[in-house]
């Protein structure tokens, strides 16, 4: 029945490879006319599969959806430990391949304006049709195993796209943090599967999935013996801790975010699909998709993930307000709005005897909510500052301001997203956000006004943001040299599509009753009292930010900032996290342990190796005479030893 | 003494004469003529110990065939005028010693050994070989293109790739060019 | 009556006197025909072990025979290097050769 959902990812592969085996041999229109084909036929399969798998399939006896395998080989099998590759269709899957396939198809379609005539436009599609391929299947994985192969292609493939210009600098520095960080949290990963997959025996996402199998796969081994084991002690509690610390490398969670913000030097369409929408939940997705284990066997352990991601929200909030550059704004945006699916997960609480229960775990689906609804008001927001940045080609608000006459498109779409970003009723983010507090109150007051705080801060610094793009003081001079203009259609025909989704999908959809913690129908229903102060908190902030920032000259905000110099300071700096990364590497690791390394292998190492090769060479030299090139020397000494040897046997 | 024990010890005063004349001749043709003879007595021994096919390998490939080349390379390459005194005297006697010793060695090692008196090997003095003891060319053409254990088919089959290959590397080798 | 000892004998004769030519001998040549000497002892030893300890056998006769066959090979491409080596140094002095260590 769902034998085409291979065709998902093996379209996008097959683009990858044509393209980037015979990019140069087409033009770039062809080459984006193929990887955007590609795109739309597996956004309208997972379109397709969605359809079939939420209707005409439905909910099986138990009213729940049920996982099926359409797929499933094993790949390396290790004894009773295997390695599979399959794909995985549950309500969670599912819901991704909507959101990576539609993103990324309009992501494509930008990228026909915004990378228009640039050297490499070949290489920048077969990119990211290879990154789309990963992302897909990461999230169909049918075990952990899959999962962090994709995981590891999505690194790679992120790590390209960032060092795309790779002829500047930063572009290759931003790439080469990314990588390396990434990878650093993705070793915590790996150790967590491999504690996982040794105890348990098992790399199945979880233990009491039943699972309906097409013909042909074969079916997950749980292993009961080994699950009591490990439930036991504290291994899968340290499994799955680890396992986060992975998934917290790649969803920029502190103090590992400090990748992000600088992986903004890549193309800002990359920005939108990668470091917005897809790549950076993958952690997210992680963690919901071992949410079972989680809750079953390590519900102290969650609060782990509450503590970090409350942390992260409030820092990313916190140095979103004082930055310049509209895509660094952005990206802290991002990760506080990750930080917050990760609270929204780790605030789940434990039901009775490990059974999922929508109202304990309502955080699940409130996560899930806001990763559909961000995915989508992020890109669009990442590919409308794409636009501007297109139009005043700088990236600084300082030459933006009063844009909102020469491009009308953007600004509309601009705001609207602000406003679901915000939490203004009736967009989307309202209501994922909505849900998420409401989780966050019934797990602690402490975290649900903490973060009902961060979303005012969240919405005062977009607004700020957008005052500071559209209206403001308009940098005339530049202007005046460059006039800018509207994008063309190819641009912002997908801001329209994002928007429209943002604004519909919140009121539109009930998202409950597709994705929710224990499967069963779950109709969304807002907590009045908690919907009306967020509400009134996120109308006061942008009230704020209008009061500050949508004049001509902004003497609150200039008084303010000659107030708390330091405070400003510091928050335009990151409050140093880079600082102190550059100090505890180089200071520390490389002065004091990778010196010492490093010398005791190149004089002790490559010396022994140095001696034994001019040893060879001296010794070579000094009997180098004895091959005089006189056979009958030869012959004699031969003879002579046949001779020895012929008296030591007779004698 | 019968007649093979008088044939004997002509070929074996024939073989050890022939070999140092070979190695002693001043002239180098003269040294291809002493092996001749050398080569004829070996293939007299042959015959001796009954292998008529063998000697007659040995006096129709070696005295027939290589010795005439050898003469032939020889009157090519004007290499008769080699003089064995032009060796400086340490270096014959060096050889001479070693070779000496090496033949007392051996000679020592035989008679040590003494083959035909020890019981593993049943002593079998030289007689007149009967029909059937002789190898005839009909066991030896059997032998030579059968597969089975006692078969020689593949080392046949590799010696004639050898020759072929060798008639090549031959003409390519000294070929004008 | 003959016994394998003095055969052995004989062609232990043979063979020292070849190794004498081998290490004296100037020209090339006269080193080839000791080779050959070398050879002949080795050979009649087979047959002469095969006649004495294996009266039935035949496995040292084929030795002998397929040596035979392989020396013929051996001293014709011997002989056609020589000639080259002749055609490029008008000398086929083992002297002159040592350069071909190169």
């Amino acid at each position: 029945m769902f034998t085409y959902t291979i065709l998902i990812l093996l379209l996008p592969f097959l683009s990858f490879l044509v393209l980037g085996l015979f990019g140069n041999k087409f033009s770039h229109r062809v080459a984006g006319l193929i990887g955007t084909t590609s795109l739309g036929a597996v956004f309208l399969l997972s379109c397709y599969t969605a359809y079939e798998y939420f209707f005409a399939v439905g909910r099986g006896a138990a009213g729940v959806y049920e996982a099926l395998v359409p797929y499933n080989i094993t790949w390396l099998p290790l004894g009773t430990l295997h390695f599979d590759m399959g794909v995985l269709l549950d309500p969670i899957s599912v819901m991704m391949l909507i959101v990576i396939s539609t993103v990324s198809f309009m992501v494509h379609i930008y990228s026909f304006g915004y990378m228009h005539g640039e050297r490499g436009f070949q290489r920048y599609y077969a990119f990211l049709s290879l990154f789309t391929m990963s992302m897909l299947g990461l999230v169909v994985a049918t075990n952990i195993f899959q999962m962090y192969l994709f995981w590891e292609l999505v690194g790679v493939s992120s790590y390209l796209l960032i060092g795309f210009y790779y002829t500047q600098k930063a572009a290759i520095a931003a790439s080469k943090k990314a990588f390396i960080v990434t990878r650093f949290a993705d070793m915590f990963f790996l150790v967590g599967i491999l504690i996982f997959g040794y105890y348990t025996g098992s790399f199945s996402f979880s233990f009491v999935n039943e699972l309906k199998l097409a013909e042909g796969a074969t079916a997950f081994v749980p292993v009961d013996a080994a699950r009591a084991v490990a439930a036991g002690g504290l291994l899968l509690p340290t499994a799955l801790t680890l396992m986060f610390i992975g998934g917290a490398g790649k969803s920029a969670m502190f103090p590992l975010h400090i990748w992000l913000p600088d992986a903004m030097e890549g193309p800002t369409p990359v920005s939108a699909l990668i470091h917005a929408a897809t790549m950076v939940v993958a952690g997210v997705y992680q963690v919901a998709r071992l949410f079972p284990l989680w809750i079953a066997y390590a519900p102290q352990a969650m609060s782990i993930i509450v503590w970090v991601g409350v942390i992260t929200a409030f820092y990313a909030a916190a140095v979103a307000m004082a930055q310049s550059d509209i895509k660094r704004v952005l990206a802290f945006s991002t990760i506080s709005q990750i930080a917050f699916m990760m609270v929204a997960l780790g605030v789940s609480l434990p039901g009775h005897e490990a059974v999922l229960d929508n109202h304990a775990q309502l955080g699940y689906m409130a996560g899930m909510f806001h990763l559909f609804t961000h995915a989508m008001f992020k890109a669009c927001l990442f590919l409308g500052a794409g636009c501007i940045i297109h139009a005043v080609h700088s990236n600084e608000m300082s030459e933006m301001g009063g844009l909102r006459k020469y491009m009308p498109v953007t600004h509309w779409t601009f705001l609207f997203s602000c406003l679901a970003i915000s939490g203004i009723p009736p967009f989307s983010g309202f209501f994922s956000k909505d849900e998420i507090i409401t989780a966050c109150f019934q797990y602690s007051p402490l975290v649900g006004w903490v973060m009902t705080g961060i979303a005012a801060m969240t919405a005062f610094y977009m607004f700020r943001l957008y005052y500071g793009i559209f209206w403001g003081t308009e940098n005339k001079e530049a202007h005046a040299h460059h006039t800018p203009h509207e994008a063309p259609w190819t641009m912002t025909l997908p801001l329209i599509f994002l928007t429209l989704i943002t604004v519909t999908c919140g009121w539109g959809v009930n998202f409950g009753s597709f994705v929710s913690a224990s499967g069963l129908d779950y109709p969304i229903h807002l907590d009045t009292q908690i919907a009306i102060t967020s509400t009134v908190i996120a109308i006061v902030s942008i009230c704020l930010a209008t009061y500050i920032y949508k004049g001509e000259r902004q003497p609150v905000a200039d008084k303010l900032q000659s107030a708390m110099p330091r405070l400003h300071q510091w928050a335009y700096k990151r409050f140093y996290m880079d600082e102190v990364y550059q100090f505890i590497t180089h200071r520390i690791i490389f002065a004091h342990i990778s010196k010492p390394i490093a010398w005791f292998d190149r004089h002790i190492i490559d010396g022994f190796f140095n001696f034994l090769a001019w040893g060879t060479h001296e010794l070579g030299f000094q009997i180098r005479g004895f091959q005089s090139g006189a056979i009958q020397k030869y012959a004699y000494v031969f003879f002579l030893g046949v001779l020895a040897l012929l008296l030591i046997m007779i004698l | 003494m019968d007649s093979y024990n008088i044939m004997f010890v002509i070929l074996a005063v024939l073989i050890v004469c022939a070999s140092f004349a070979t190695v002693l001749a001043k002239s180098v043709l003269r040294a291809a003529a002493y092996l001749f003879f050398a080569l004829l007595g070996v293939a007299g021994m042959y015959f001796l110990m009954g292998y008529t096919f063998l000697g007659s390998v040995q006096v129709m490939v070696y005295c027939g065939g290589i010795v005439v080349l050898y003469v032939f390379a020889i009157l090519l390459t004007r290499g008769a005028k080699d003089k064995l005194s032009e060796n400086t005297k340490q270096k014959i006697f060096a050889s001479a010693l070693l070779s000496l010793t090496g033949l007392g060695a051996f000679v020592y090692a035989i008679l040590k050994a003494n083959l035909l008196h020890e019981n593993l090997f049943r002593p079998e003095p030289l007689y007149a070989p009967s029909e059937e003891a002789t190898i005839s060319i009909n066991t030896i053409g059997r032998h030579m293109l059968s597969t089975d254990v006692n078969g020689y088919l593949l080392p046949f089959e590799a010696v004639s790739v050898l020759l072929l290959a060798c008639i090549v590397a031959a003409l390519v080798i000294a070929r004008k060019r | 009556m003959i016994e394998l000892n003095y055969i052995l004998i004989v062609s232990a004769v043979m063979m020292f006197a070849g190794i004498f030519g081998f290490l004296t001998r100037r020209s090339t040549l006269a080193i080839l025909l000791s080779i050959e000497l070398m050879l002949n002892a080795t050979d009649l030893n087979f047959a002469a072990f095969n006649r004495f300890l294996f009266p039935g056998g035949h496995v040292g006769y084929f030795f002998a025979l397929f040596s035979i066959a392989i020396t013929a090979a051996e001293s014709a491409i011997a002989i056609a290097i020589m000639i080259n080596v002749y055609r490029q140094l008008k000398d086929i002095s083992v002297g002159k050769l040592e350069k071909m260590k190169w």
